[in-house]
């Protein structure tokens, strides 16, 4: 082989950065994490549409509620099964979940999903 | 039609349809999800190395320097250090400006003829379109990769965090409309659009030209799929892919999106394809001698590799065997 040092030195580098996430990540493991639900939220049972499609999909629905309220002014929202909710962030959505940390941030942090609902959206309980 | 990208459609199709059904009705989760990825992982790193050692392996016994730049001779002569570097300082110049801007690729040129007065004139045209989709594609991707390790670590390093910022400062929509999701994919369908429309370029590309085209395609629709029209739940794909990252393999409970097992079968099948077709320019470039020696040949003398040592036989040696006949014949000898 010619040029063995650079070339082997070359591939070494290269496949340690391939590996990143493999020695990153050593020795760890990191499944997802819980959410604890209020125990309004529990009483609840059910959010305004089905968990698993609010797990997926919440983010389209409240920026499409943002739009809703801020340009056509309209702050009722009908769900799949008929039900009237208004529409706010604040006093509908946190009224259940005023956990943000116990439950908005823990999967955030962890899919890294960085929304800007709070740089507008401000929250009592928590005393940042 | 033509058959090379025909064949090349019906294959991405089919394994994606393969990986879909394999998860949607038969249930191989364990198979798609936690073998297909370790395996094109595998393949990749092996595939990688023997290709690197077999050309490392490869002598190259001249300089070949294709320049467009002035040789380093005498000193009133102006030097051409980055077009015809004379040594590794300027190598490294001319491999950085290759890799990371596609120098190269950036000369591309035109030759056509032009109607002059009812005479055919040749003409040499600059075109940049080429190098323009080329480069935006390949950062997009680099881009898009580095983004995708916001699922393989925890916690997710900073510079994931501010490469995602950046990338969607467009703030369009919810999930935010990543930038280098929409170049790829319009640079990546441009790349094949050339392929097909162009009858020169189509007239020299292969099947080998549009199976990763269409596989990184396939990718690329897949992907944007999953994050802004049918949502999957991002959580347990994490879960999934961290399993893999921390070689604690499982998959989630409650499950994923079919579609996201064809989204991961694609990004191994292409893993694994890397070392065995022409996507391992990724490494072949660094290989490049038009691009990596040094031209210094008259200031270093370079011995073929693969000379193997000549039975000589010297003047010396000739006149040594005859000198005395050579005397009498009254021919001249250097030694009495």
């Amino acid at each position: 082989m010619y040029d063995k040092g650079k070339i082997v030195a070359g591939l070494v580098i290269f496949f340690i950065i391939l590996a990143f996430p493999f020695w990153y990540n050593l020795g760890q493991s990191s499944p997802a994490p819980e959410l604890e639900l209020t125990d309004k939220a529990k009483q609840a049972e059910k959010c305004v549409e089905d968990t698993a499609l609010m797990t997926r999909e919440h983010m389209q629905l409240l920026h499409e509620w943002r739009d809703s309220v801020a340009r056509d002014g309209n702050r009722i929202y009908v769900s799949e099964n008929g039900d009237e909710h208004v529409i706010s962030l604040s006093d509908t959505c946190m009224d259940c979940h005023s956990n943000k940390a116990d439950f908005c941030d823990r999967c955030h942090n962890y899919v890294s999903a960085d929304p800007y609902c709070w740089d507008c959206h401000t929250f009592p309980e928590e005393n940042n | 039609m033509n058959a090379a990208y025909l064949y090349s459609l019906i294959a991405v199709v089919l394994l994606g349809l393969i990986s879909y059904a394999g998860v949607a009705v038969a249930g191989l989760e364990g198979f798609f999800g936690i073998f297909i990825p370790y395996a094109a992982l595998v393949l990749f790193v092996a595939g990688f190395a023997n290709r690197i050692v077999t050309w490392g392996k490869t002598p190259v016994p001249f300089r070949i320097p294709t320049t467009s730049g002035q040789q380093k001779s005498v000193p009133w002569i102006k030097h051409d250090r980055l077009d015809n570097p004379s040594n590794t300082v300027g190598v490294i110049g001319r491999m950085a400006l290759e890799i990371l801007l596609f120098r190269s690729l950036f000369k591309n040129s035109r030759v056509g003829f032009s109607d002059v007065g009812g005479y055919r004139k040749i003409y040499y045209k600059w075109v940049v379109w080429l190098w323009l989709f080329a480069l935006l594609f390949h950062y997009a991707f680099l881009v898009t990769v580095v983004r995708h390790l916001r699922f393989f670590t925890e916690p997710v390093p900073f510079f994931v965090g501010m490469l995602e910022t950046v990338d969607g400062m467009m703030q369009v929509g919810a999930p935010g409309v990543y930038l280098s999701g929409v170049v790829l994919f319009g640079m990546a369908m441009l790349l094949l659009l050339r392929r097909i429309v162009l009858p020169k370029v189509k007239y020299i590309s292969i099947a080998a030209d549009y199976f990763p085209l269409l596989l990184i395609i396939g990718i690329a629709v897949t992907g944007i799929l999953m994050r802004y029209f049918v949502k999957v739940d991002v959580g347990a794909v994490k879960e999934l892919t961290m399993g893999l990252a921390t070689l604690q393999p499982s998959i989630p409970e409650g499950g994923i999106s079919a579609l996201f097992y064809v989204h991961l079968f694609f990004v191994s099948l292409l893993l694994a394809y890397i070392p065995f077709s022409k996507l391992m320019h990724m490494g072949g470039v660094f290989l490049s001698p038009t691009r990596n020696l040094a031209n210094n040949s008259r200031a270093v003398r370079h011995v073929n590799s693969w000379n193997y040592p000549v039975k000589t036989h010297t003047y010396e040696e000739y006149e040594d065997d005859f000198r005395e006949k050579m005397k009498e014949a009254g021919l001249p000898v250097e030694k009495e």
